[in-house]
């Protein structure tokens, strides 16, 4: 067979850099964003730039070493997080990213891996390993981004969608009820579980500061406006009427019953941290209990046997 | 303080256990998997050999978390391994075609029974042999390696993380149920005598670095997590330095580079093993279980005075078509016995480009070809 390809048109790494000097440098955020990265790609009115703005607040905050910092993510406008980060980052594949990141922090204990995800990535197609991972309590702390749709795809419903809701997919409004988040991730065994909304990026930032503190598995839903896909069709009006309607509707209720804590359309937020308790990490129980049984059973085998 | 990482010696176990005792000799220290019959015994073994050298052994709730879990542990620096049989093979091609964009090496075990569905659980097919080269979506180049014996379980296993680490991609293990459950003498080297290859580290400058560098017929050495390098690793199609970028440009260099990688390098990659090709009318083409049958008969036939060969596949991907297309120059027929409906008979009859007959011996799964069956049918060209 011949073979016709067109001619390739090598990496010319000398303008991709001249491309990032332009205006890469100019916020102070920029050292923990990857050179030549932004503009990103979210919708004006979107949740998202608040959510990274504050994950990197509560970096900061605890002043972690960002070379001991990973962000693995699924598929979505919120699995775009990874790639803006100037740190160890990985975009997996749809749903996911708990169990690539489980991979990670099982082989390097030492560093602090963040999940990065939306709600239909980590609790409809990675639903699954979301419950999993947290009945495990593998220690990854899990950011979900919840703006009630799948936002990349054009607004279908996702299973956090509330009854009644409209969608591309649900036109005549949703007729399923949606999750519970919190309520999930503490009945699967998730060790911290707190929920707020872009409306309150410093109890967020705050929240996300505690899980680095936390060994185990931690859940934070942070409820984010998406005007383009869930918005619209169910006028809510633009981001900033979204985030509106997050100051009058929510309420901090710290310490209460997630099975509470249920989003109905147009209804009441209840934010707050629900959950704080220890429990040890896969890590710590695989070492305290099969590692050390294994060492102390390892028999001299360095011979072989007879065949 | 005894060796526990490399058995060296003798031993009397099945082709599962090989594949394990392989792994560890490799170096594998992070192994995620999910019970299927007859690749549970990968997993049985690892369970208990993991935790004796420090390494980790993971349970996940199903054969896509697997192949995630063992990407995530390359990229934490370890070298890591599942092994499935069909179903979960087909339930990893989402994270195999993951692992091949990211250039992430691992190894996957996939010890075939009959298909297609839950098929038949307990018992040999050979029918995951185009599976393995086109599974998952898009194109990349692939390696399969086909063991003969629970020894080559052992060695092809080695074999197959040492590519994985030169072609930094994901490596197939190609075994079956007969090779997998099949119990012999493995004889296990000591260490020194190993050829393992070591996870390369990047020794440029971050601002040299190019984590996909598309330039070289090798992918650059691998920054794994927390070596400061903050690379960015996504499916998404990605320029050198792994930002995405969704243009035709990049895509044509990021995808020819992921098949040309081993393209390039086919020749030194493919191994073959053979008997008499050199002045054989009829030439038996196998691999797997299936060799060991069609070794037999041509080794009965060359008893017999008649000019035989055997064309054995070690590796099954990249598929030696030069080798194909100069034997079917000087000869009658090549016969392919397998285990499936034809999968590589039809690679055979692609790169024979019609200059000889071929011969398909098909058995759905179940059941292994007799050398009576090959002896009769290589008889008629003859």
């Amino acid at each position: 067979m011949i073979v016709k390809l067109r001619d390739l048109r090598p990496f010319d790494k000398n303008a991709a850099e001249d491309l990032v000097k332009q205006d890469h440098g100019l916020h102070p955020d920029d050292r923990y964003l990857k050179p030549g990265r932004i503009p990103h790609i979210w919708c004006p009115g979107c949740g998202l730039g608040v959510v990274l703005t504050t994950f990197i607040d509560a970096v900061r905050r605890k002043n972690l070493a960002i070379d001991e910092c990973a962000v693995v993510s699924g598929i979505g406008c919120t699995g775009r997080v990874a790639g803006y980060l100037d740190m160890d980052t990985y975009h997996t594949t749809h749903g996911r990213a708990i169990p690539f990141a489980t991979g990670l922090a099982l082989a390097r204990p030492d560093i602090h891996v963040t999940v990065f995800s939306g709600d239909g990535d980590l609790f409809a197609i990675g639903g699954n390993h979301l419950i999993h991972a947290a009945r495990r309590n593998v220690n990854i702390k899990v950011i979900c981004v919840n703006n009630f749709n799948y936002g990349m795809t054009g607004g279908q419903v996702a299973p956090t969608t509330p009854m009644g809701a409209k969608t591309s997919t649900t036109p005549l409004g949703n007729a399923e009820p949606g999750f519970n988040l919190p309520y999930l991730a503490r009945a699967s065994g998730a060790v911290y579980v707190a929920r707020w909304t872009t409306f309150h990026p410093r109890q967020l930032a705050h929240s996300i500061a505690q899980t680095f503190d936390k060994k185990g598995f931690t859940f934070i839903e942070t409820v984010a406006p998406c005007p383009t896909g869930y918005g619209r069709p169910n006028k809510l009006g633009a981001g900033l009427d979204e985030m509106r309607y997050y100051k009058e509707m929510s309420e901090i209720r710290n310490g209460a019953d997630p099975a509470e804590a249920a989003i109905t359309l147009k209804g009441k937020i209840v934010v707050g941290t629900f959950v704080d308790v220890e429990r040890p990490d896969f890590i710590q129980n695989y070492t305290d209990i099969i590692l050390a049984k294994a060492q102390s059973r390892a028999k001299p085998s360095g011979e072989g046997r007879a065949a | 303080m005894p060796e526990k990482e490399v058995l060296t010696g003798e031993h009397f176990i099945h082709g599962d256990a090989a594949c394990a005792e392989g792994s560890l000799a490799a170096g594998c220290r992070f192994f995620a998997g999910y019970p299927i019959t007859p690749a549970t015994e990968v997993a049985e073994r690892m369970a208990r050999r993991l935790p004796q050298v420090g390494g980790v052994y993971i349970q996940m709730e199903d054969e896509i978390a697997s192949m995630a879990a063992i990407l995530g542990a390359s990229w934490g620096g370890s070298k890591s391994m599942t092994a499935t049989s069909g179903p979960g093979f087909s339930l990893m091609m989402e994270n195999i075609g993951l692992g091949m964009m990211t250039e992430t090496p691992c190894v996957v075990v996939n010890i075939m029974r009959g298909g297609p569905s839950t098929g038949l659980p307990t018992l040999i097919g050979q029918a995951d042999v185009m599976q393995a080269r086109w599974g998952s979506h898009g194109d990349y180049g692939c390696i399969a390696l086909s063991p003969s014996s629970p020894q080559e379980c052992f060695d092809l296993t080695i074999e197959a993380f040492n590519l994985a680490e030169i072609y930094r991609q994901p490596v197939f293990v190609l075994g079956d149920e007969v090779v997998g459950h099949m119990t012999e003498k493995v004889v296990i080297p000591p260490r020194e005598k190993l050829k393992i290859v070591p996870r390369q580290s990047p020794n440029a400058p971050k601002a040299d670095y190019l984590p996909f560098d598309t330039r070289g017929d090798l992918p650059p050495p691998m920054a794994v997590v927390g070596t400061g390098y903050h690379v960015h690793v996504t499916g998404l199609t990605h320029d050198e330095r792994g930002y995405p970028v969704i243009t035709d440009e990049v895509q044509e260099r990021n995808v020819r580079h992921l098949v040309d990688k081993i393209r390039r390098n086919a020749h030194n990659i493919i191994r073959v093993e053979s008997i008499g090709l050199e002045d054989s009318e009829v030439v038996v083409v196998a691999y797997g279980c299936t060799a060991r049958v069609a070794r037999q008969a041509v080794e009965d036939l060359r008893k017999r005075g008649y000019r035989v060969g055997l064309l054995r596949l070690v590796t099954v991907w990249p598929f030696p078509s030069q080798l194909i297309r100069q034997i079917s120059s000087r000869v009658r027929a090549l016969i392919v016995p397998e285990i499936n409906y034809g999968q590589m008979a039809y690679e055979v009859e692609r790169t024979s480009c019609g200059q000889t007959q071929v011969v398909l011996m098909a058995l759905m799964g179940g059941a292994m070809h007799t050398p009576e069956e090959i002896v009769e049918t290589a008889s008629e060209f003859l």
